[in-house]
């Protein structure tokens, strides 16, 4: 089975407290920790097991600058055969309609018979998998958390609902998945096996490799547009406990006894 | 064109979801004066019921009956409404585990723009719909502006969008099952699994210890369980803790978890997003600690406090262990 699996570099949420920069343009990018997406690693360490149990290849893939390249290092390093980077100017500033675009003219170029994505990246917008398989004209489900194949031509998928239920589904090959966390345990990456793949030579296709038309991606072909980040004014929030810590914890308990968090 | 509103309405054995009102909500404030037309697609009798109810406050519901929507498989309803829409309309959709699963490519089918998980309108100004959305977990916001001259679809946050005023409606409702299209999937629903059931019901717990990501490792778990204990309360948490196995399924509070409705929850370590708050309900007296005072959680929180838990967990168990 060749797999494709889109991954994304974005500042890591658990290593940075993320703030709005002087002007409202950026969030303030100095001193970020960057990492892989975390939906993405699931995505990766599947098709690593699917690749493992059934045979084939793992391809990562994204579309970003030459920064990027560390993140796909990383993933190769987990065990993906090959990376791509998809760079070029003309791809900056586009909206995941754009970044769907471009994945798709690489996926174009390949034989693929499973595309994988993660649910969801650092803007919420959980949207680029579906539209990748809009493009593509391939059956889509999002969410996924157990991949079963049948066989060549058809897979079983399930799809974490409400509740934590569910909803299983028969999909045929070849297909789009978005992946959701706690799929798998993602495998643990150390400097020793990122040291292993340095050397390997990692693709970079722009726009003219891939036969992408440069106004329809990028700022210019973006129909939706973030146009600042801010802190909205929400009103007073929590009252904060101030004090030492004896101080605080003697407050907390008598508002516990209070609202019955004691028994 | 603008003037013309859908919204998607998601409902389950007779009973629209909560997002049905929330949806027109939404669509009211993005155009006052438009005439939104709820769709409610299914199949049999309990579709009539909903689409009733839903005409007590939208003017006008298409009802789309045919047995091959009994369950609401994103790929066929996506072709239902691609063929039925017209041109440049705008539709609202829940952003909910359907929702992310349809909206993304109806959107490009339509070809229409696509806006994910709002959560604020800001306004319409001709072609521009500016809107307001969350990113990273809901630490920062943005105002995003959509070109919506070819239609757009639009993923509305649940809960965000309360219905408390809306004027009721005598709507009519519009039997359209004649004019959709039903094609062959290439995705076929089997069947739904439920969600195994744990040793704990934290559903009925009065008061819940709940950790988050900031708990770090799986050993530091025993100091939320040494607090619950002395507190006797029980222990929940966030989704990352059951993703990396630390604990049970039938212990995350949340959408995708469970829905809770404890007199008194202590967040510890949990950022507060919108999935996790989502399985909070009842108005609990929310308590947060957490090192970062930005952190979401502290909007929502009663009480905050700020400080690592690892330190502060152990120390207020020993405190209520002498009291
Ligand atoms: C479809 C879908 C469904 C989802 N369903 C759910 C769901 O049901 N439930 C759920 O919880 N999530 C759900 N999520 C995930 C959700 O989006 C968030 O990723 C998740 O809630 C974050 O969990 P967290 O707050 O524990 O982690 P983070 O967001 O990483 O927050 C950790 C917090 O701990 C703080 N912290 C770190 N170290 C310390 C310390 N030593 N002391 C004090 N504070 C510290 C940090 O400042 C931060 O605020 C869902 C996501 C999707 C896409
Ligand atoms: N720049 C990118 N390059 C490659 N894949 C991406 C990129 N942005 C998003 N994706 C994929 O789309 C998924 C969903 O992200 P999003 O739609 O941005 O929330 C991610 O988990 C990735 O798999």
């Amino acid at each position: 089975m060749e797999i494709l699996v889109c991954v994304t570099r974005v500042p890591d949420t658990a290593e940075n407290e993320i703030e709005v920069n002087s002007d409202g343009t950026d969030i303030g990018r100095d001193d970020l920790v960057y990492s892989v997406n975390e939906w993405d690693n699931y995505a990766v360490e599947e098709a690593i097991q699917i690749r493992d149990r059934v045979g084939g290849s793992v391809t990562v893939v994204t579309v970003g600058d030459d920064e990027s390249e560390e993140i796909l290092r990383r993933e190769m390093a987990m065990g993906a055969d090959s990376g791509i980077l998809l760079a070029d100017g003309a791809f900056d500033g586009s909206d995941g309609l754009g970044i769907a675009r471009i994945l798709k003219a690489e996926v174009d170029k390949g034989n693929y018979d499973l595309i994988l994505t993660g649910a969801q990246s650092e803007g919420g917008t959980a949207e680029v998998g579906g539209m990748l398989a809009a493009l593509l004209d391939l059956p889509f489900a999002s969410l996924v958390n157990q991949i079963e194949i049948v066989d060549e031509k058809k897979i079983k998928v399930g799809r974490e609902i409400e509740g934590g239920n569910i909803e299983v589904s028969e999909i045929d090959l070849p297909c789009v998945l978005s992946v959701q966390t706690g799929i798998n345990e993602p495998r643990y990456v150390g400097i020793r096996g990122i040291r292993k793949v340095a050397s390997l030579d990692i693709p970079t296709h722009g726009a003219a490799d891939l036969g992408v038309d440069p106004a329809t991606v990028g700022a210019d072909g973006a129909r939706v547009k973030r146009m600042d980040y801010f802190i909205p004014d929400l009103g007073e929030g929590a009252e904060m406990l101030e004090g030492d810590t004896e101080e605080i914890i003697s407050k907390l308990i008598e508002l516990l006894k209070a609202k019955g968090g004691l028994k | 064109m603008t003037d013309q509103i859908f919204a998607y309405i998601t409902h389950k054995n007779g009973v629209a979801d909560d997002s049905a009102l929330e949806l027109s909500v939404a669509a009211g404030k993005i155009n006052a004066d438009a005439a939104v037309t709820a769709i409610v697609a299914g199949a049999g009798d309990s579709l009539s019921a909903v689409c009733d109810e839903m005409a007590k406050a939208y003017p006008t519901v298409w009802k789309l009956d045919n047995d091959a929507l009994a369950y609401p498989n994103a790929e066929v309803i996506r072709n239902v409404l691609a063929s039925i829409l017209p041109d440049n309309a705008m539709v609202l959709v829940p952003h909910d585990t359907f929702g992310m699963d349809l909206s993304p490519g109806l959107s490009v089918k339509m070809n229409a723009a696509f806006i994910s998980d709002v959560v604020d309108v800001e306004g319409l100004s001709d072609n521009t719909l500016t809107i307001v959305r969350q990113e990273y977990g809901g630490q920062v916001s943005t105002h995003v502006a959509a070109d919506i001259s070819s239609g757009a679809v639009i993923n509305v946050r649940p809960g965000v969008f309360q219905p408390d005023d809306i004027a009721a409606v005598s709507g009519e409702v519009v039997d359209k099952s004649d004019d959709i299209e039903i094609t062959d999937a290439k995705r076929r629903f089997l069947e739904t699994v439920e969600a195994e059931v744990g040793d704990v019901d934290i559903t009925k717990s009065d008061v819940l210890v709940s950790v988050g990501r900031g708990i770090e490792d799986e050993d530091n778990l025993e100091i939320a369980f040494d607090l619950a204990k002395a507190m006797g309360a029980d222990v929940s948490c966030s989704r990352p803790i059951v993703d990396a196995k630390w604990m049970e399924k039938s212990r995350q509070v949340g959408t995708s978890g469970q829905t809770v409705k404890p007199k008194v929850y202590l967040a510890a370590g949990i950022s507060g997003s919108f999935q996790h708050l989502g399985g909070l309900k009842g108005n609990p007296f929310i308590i947060a600690i957490n090192k970062n005072t930005k952190a979401p959680i502290f909007q929502v929180a009663d009480v905050g406090i700020e400080a690592d838990i690892l330190d502060f967990l152990p120390e207020l168990t020993e405190a209520i262990e002498e009291l």
